[in-house]
């Protein structure tokens, strides 16, 4: 795998000393959370990305593909989780593909945390990582300098808290599935409405043995509480035209045909 | 759980009294002709634990260097001016960083039956503004002040931290203000009284387009701003006096 490139350092610290500003990132500020119940693993996210204050994203997806057995909750910066759940997804299906086996959650891990800890934390993805291999269901958390937790149910990003919360109050051992469910839901909630980092709406990922349900958007909170009386109507003519000229097109191939439904302008 | 960042060692929070000492040896220094350290906003006020054990208390007043007296609680207001009436406006929802302190906390105070004004940004509570009064610092809130004139007219005034006002025919401050702002000068175009030729600068809009359009602007503030939400609170001044509206925002 390759390296990032480091050369723009120096340039960019001199920058910085004559009052530059580097360009600024969009964080998931984010609640994540797992848990592990009788036949698998639970993963849940919220959906909202924000840049500062604004809301990037009303509707991301935090729940990242590893392996067909393994998925991925990120929080932190959203180009760091993105990129470094693709790259360890990339790596394992090479692996299977060298191996002909299914991947185990632990070689996920592995790779997650020391290409995590090389970085010094500069790779801002705080992960929960689930998924069910030969041995059984499992589930860690990767923290951004590359230490990991094995757990029964935990939670990450700045709606940590809250989420936790809901766990530590309605944890049990060997839950059914529609348990864990509504006990992540319910976590994941509790970060959109009391955590403003977290938003919109609930993604869950339930995986088992042989089979994933990847439930987009299990619950849509988007509804807007006001529809305009007086809807803005710009006239047409509102823009001003300033010049217009026009071009004959010469030399167009006219293919028969009906047009596609993308293509359409009603 | 280990936390994601570090924990610097002597960046713990100041006790009450500490408080008070770094206070003034900043203000003591920044007289004495220093440079006043720059400190970073968005500190938490409601974090200050009073019962922190505090390390490095003997190491002089630069261990304060990371705290700030000031936090931003966020929110919105708007008002509008028009011919017979004036619309002012207010979210509800009051935060410190990602918390919300509550949900509910009205930003108006009113002056008279004719004359309101809404403040955003650090909703400073008696103690602070006793503290700040005589202590030269700026408040840092950002305030409207709206009512109808001694001719009946709709009247806006607009107000920087530090003072500077002007008579507006609409106007926005708070967190949601680079949202809003460009949709109330696209929709109501008024321009400044200070023009000459005088143009009209007041919004023609009658009261229920009025009205209408404050909603819509708080709702889709409240889909992108994370500091505006819960509930929006509208006053409505006439010379009949001044009814209350609300409406519910996204809770998120």
């Amino acid at each position: 795998m390759a390296g990032f490139n480091f050369d723009l350092c120096k340039r960019n610290s001199f920058l910085e000393s004559k009052g530059v500003k580097a360009p600024g990132y969009t964080k998931t500020g984010t609640t994540i959370a797992g848990v592990i119940f009788k036949d698998g693993v639970v993963l849940g996210a919220d959906t909202r990305s924000t840049a500062g204050s604004t809301v990037a994203d009303k509707n991301c997806e935090k729940i990242h593909f590893i392996a067909p057995n393994i998925y991925c909750c990120g929080a932190g910066t959203a180009a760091d989780t993105e990129n470094v759940t693709g790259m360890v997804a990339s790596q394992l299906d090479l692996h299977r593909y060298a191996t002909g086996r299914e991947s185990r959650v632990v070689t996920a891990m592995t790779l997650l945390k020391s290409h995590l800890f090389r970085y010094q934390g500069h790779v801002s993805a705080a992960l929960v990582l689930g998924g069910v291999d030969f041995r059984g269901p499992h589930l860690f958390t990767v923290y951004p300098h590359g230490s990991t937790d094995s757990l029964p149910y935990c939670t990450m990003g700045s709606g940590s808290l809250a989420a936790m919360a809901v766990f530590e109050s309605g944890y049990k051992d060997n839950m059914s599935r529609d348990e864990a469910v509504s006990l992540v839901d319910r976590a994941i909630q509790a970060g959109i409405w009391n955590d403003l980092g977290s938003g919109s709406n609930v993604d869950i990922c339930i995986i088992t043995k042989g089979k994933v349900d990847y439930l987009r958007n299990y619950k849509y909170f988007m509804d807007k509480t006001y529809v305009r009386k007086f809807p803005v109507c710009y006239p047409p003519g509102t823009t001003t035209v300033v010049r217009e000229k026009m071009v004959a097109l010469k030399d167009v191939d006219v293919i028969e045909g009906e047009a596609s439904e993308a293509m359409v302008i009603d | 759980m280990e936390p994601p960042t570090h924990c610097r060692a002597g960046a713990t929070l100041p006790s009450g009294q500490e408080f008070l000492q770094s206070f003034q040896h900043r203000i003591a220094r920044a007289f004495a002709g220093d440079t006043f350290e720059p400190i970073p906003l968005r500190c938490q006020m409601a974090g200050a634990g009073v019962q922190q054990p505090h390390a490095g208390a003997q190491a002089g007043p630069r261990v304060h260097a990371n705290w700030s007296p000031y936090d931003d609680n966020g929110g919105t207001c708007v008002a509008v001016a028009g011919n017979d009436y004036c619309i002012i406006a207010a979210s509800t929802r009051m935060s410190s960083g990602y918390a919300i302190l509550t949900r509910r906390s009205s930003k108006f105070l009113k002056f008279s039956d004719k004359c309101l004004i809404a403040s955003a940004g650090f909703q400073a509570d008696l103690l602070g503004n006793t503290l700040y009064y005589k202590r030269f610092f700026p408040y840092y809130a950002w305030n409207l002040c709206a009512g109808l004139d001694e001719e009946g007219k709709g009247a806006v005034y607009t107000y920087d931290p530090v003072g500077s006002f002007e008579r507006v025919g609409y106007s926005c401050q708070g967190s949601g203000k680079d949202l809003i702002q460009p949709v109330l000068d696209n929709q109501l175009r008024a321009a400044s009284p200070l023009l000459l030729p005088a143009k009209n600068w007041m919004s023609s809009l009658p009261l229920d387009q009025a009205v209408d359009l404050v909603k819509d602007a708080f709702v889709s503030a409240g889909e992108r701003d994370i500091y505006t939400g819960d509930w929006v609170e509208l006053l409505i001044v006439t010379k009949g006096g001044i009814r209350r509206e609300e409406l519910e925002l996204k809770k998120d």
